[in-house]
């Protein structure tokens, strides 16, 4: 093994040095989240917590407004990730698996629709959810977010159901199991870690998604998560602000995502690699 | 490529494929019957508003009237648009090549760095993609406090005068620290996606190169470059389309306290002609634009991926 070259000294050096400038924003929120505001707002920053506390979290929690977003958040995400991974693996499988008229086109369509500028069609949602009675109301934002992944949950999945060869679902039915039979017995299990990544995707895209939420939901008791934070801030920001307060409901926002994120990583990078590069 | 032969029925021979099918439109129905319903009314209102004067007073339902290409021809003839258009086009091509150069090196990195380090990487790059992006830029907010903020209290430290600086004042550094922190986010995704691709290369081909007395840069030109494209095709082309139509990570920054008119992009531009001056028409016209905008951008790109996929 090549272990001691030089180079690959240097590059592991290099490698822990990016990852502790990379990460340095998140360590920097955790930090002021447990400092109390005396220190945070003095003229020297203290890059280690001592004398730290939970306070600013507790503090926050009993503001009472942290669980029902929670809640809210939870609601609209689970929705839109199951509508989303079924209605895109459905898809998936029709564009891999067979060649039809008009195959191409929703492809095409597929990738167009990522460059619609969202901002521009804020207005015109908001009208159709208020027609429809959905705003302020988890379900219309839920089926707002499912469309919004839709295209690229496709895209990735369609990567994993071209690295299943067809061969083995017909090997199976040459043995004499079904058509359905043989695909949820051979294709569907070696499917399974690209529904998790996909899955992982779309949760990541609905529960931090913030510009939809800020026009659909716009009342107080139907907040997603981001909405909440960014209230927050507001909120704290007409006396001065909390920094340590505001920091420990970021990190409360964010640390469900870290610690999903970091469980299933492998899994995700794996999925990037079919999705990207299978053709 | 074998993957895209169609699963022919056990019995019929495995050559005759053009059969119309009905399994494949009912498998493609939910998913566009849901982008219909999400999408297709927005896209026909705004294709609609383009064209009419579409104010506040036609939001509460008045007649719009129609005035043809006149929104259009407000946008072409205004000058502020104009900067915004270019300031835009600018931010969104200096945050894709700065994305990608720095997400193909840190790719390079994590495969050439030893397995722990590797990690280490990994888990950096993993906490600042997991980040939500409201929470980051509260983050964000903060380091770039102009009074207590950590990057000033460090660089005045350090003997530079940043006492109290306003990081956010000129447009100049509003977009220098827009674009440190829409990079932060976004080069773990493209860093993983290249990293994925290299890991793909079988290291006989390299080293098979590298016997031939081929040097390190030339192997990574001549041998990984070629094999890691379809990828870099999909990362530029897609950092193209969400760094043109940034939104969130502006509109927040201007939230902390940033001159409006001079640092808006196109997100933030259009959000304020339909949210605060009401000109639903305007900002129709001007979205129709962006969508235009980003086709040219990525056209190149969505041709030669075209052609790769063999679609």
């Amino acid at each position: 093994m090549s272990r001691l070259k030089p180079g690959r000294i240097v590059a592991s050096l290099a490698a822990v040095v990016v990852a502790l400038v990379w990460a340095f924003p998140v360590y920097w929120m955790v930090n002021s989240a447990l400092l109390p505001n005396t220190v945070l707002t003095s003229s020297t920053p203290r890059f280690l917590p001592f004398g730290g506390s939970l306070k600013n979290f507790r503090a926050v929690w009993d503001g009472g407004t942290f669980l029902p977003a929670l809640r809210t958040s939870l609601i609209v995400t689970l929705t839109a990730v199951l509508c989303c991974l079924l209605f895109a693996f459905c898809a998936a499988l029709a564009i891999s698996r067979f060649r039809f008229r008009g195959r191409t086109s929703f492809v095409l369509a597929v990738l167009f629709i990522q460059m619609l500028p969202a901002e521009g069609l804020f207005i015109a949602q908001y009208k159709m959810m208020s027609q429809v009675g959905l705003t302020d109301h988890a379900l219309g934002l839920a089926s707002l977010y499912a469309a919004a992944v839709v295209p690229f949950t496709v895209w990735m999945l369609r990567g994993f159901v071209a690295g299943v060869p067809a061969d083995l679902e017909e090997a199976a039915m040459v043995d004499g199991a079904s058509r359905t039979g043989a695909f949820f017995r051979i294709t569907f299990p070696l499917l399974a870690p690209g529904l998790v990544a996909s899955g992982v995707y779309a949760f990541l895209q609905a529960w931090n998604e913030f510009t939809i939420a800020l026009v659909i939901m716009p009342s107080a008791a139907a907040q997603t998560l981001p909405l909440w934070l960014r209230g927050f801030i507001q909120q704290s920001s007409t006396r001065a602000v909390d920094w340590g307060q505001v920091m420990a409901a970021s990190t409360l926002v964010a640390l469900p995502v870290i610690v999903f994120f970091l469980l299933v990583q492998g899994r995700l990078t794996s999925g990037l690699v079919a999705g990207a590069v299978k053709g | 490529m074998s993957h895209a032969a169609a699963v022919a029925p056990a019995e019929s021979p495995p050559v005759k494929r053009r059969r119309f099918h009905l399994t494949p439109y009912s498998l493609l129905f939910p998913a566009v019957a849901i982008l219909l319903a999400a999408l297709a009314y927005p896209v026909g209102w705004q294709i609609f508003a383009s064209v009419h004067r579409y104010g506040r007073a036609q939001q509460f339902g008045q007649p719009a009237e129609f005035i043809g290409a006149a929104n259009y021809l407000a946008l072409v003839r205004d000058p502020a648009i104009w900067s915004v258009v270019v300031r835009s086009i600018g931010f969104c091509l200096v945050n894709a090549v700065l994305t990608v150069l720095i997400g193909v090196g840190l790719a390079v990195l994590m495969n050439a760095a030893a397995k722990a380090c590797r990690l280490i990487l990994q888990i950096g790059l993993l906490l600042a993609w997991a980040m939500p992006v409201v929470a980051a830029m509260t983050v964000w907010n903060w380091l770039f406090q102009w009074h207590t903020g950590v990057v000033n209290q460090v660089l005045t430290q350090l003997g530079f005068s940043f006492h109290n600086h306003n990081w956010l004042e000129s447009p100049l550094s509003f977009y220098a620290v827009a674009t440190i922190i829409v990079v932060w986010m976004s080069v773990p995704f493209v860093a993983f996606s290249v990293f994925a691709g290299l890991t793909q290369i079988s290291p006989e081909v390299t080293e098979a190169a590298q016997l031939d007395g081929a040097s390190g840069w030339r192997r990574f030109t001549h041998i990984v470059m070629p094999m890691i494209r379809p990828v870099l095709m999909i990362v530029l082309l897609l950092q193209i389309i969400w760094d043109l139509r940034v939104f969130t990570q502006i509109k927040l920054l201007q939230d902390a306290g940033a001159p409006l008119s001079e640092t808006d992009l196109l997100g933030t531009y259009i959000y304020r002609v339909s949210t605060g001056v009401s000109d639903f028409g305007l900002a129709a016209a001007m979205s129709v634009f962006v969508l235009l905008l980003t086709l040219i951008l990525s056209a190149p790109y969505v041709r030669s991926l075209m052609k790769e996929e063999s679609l």
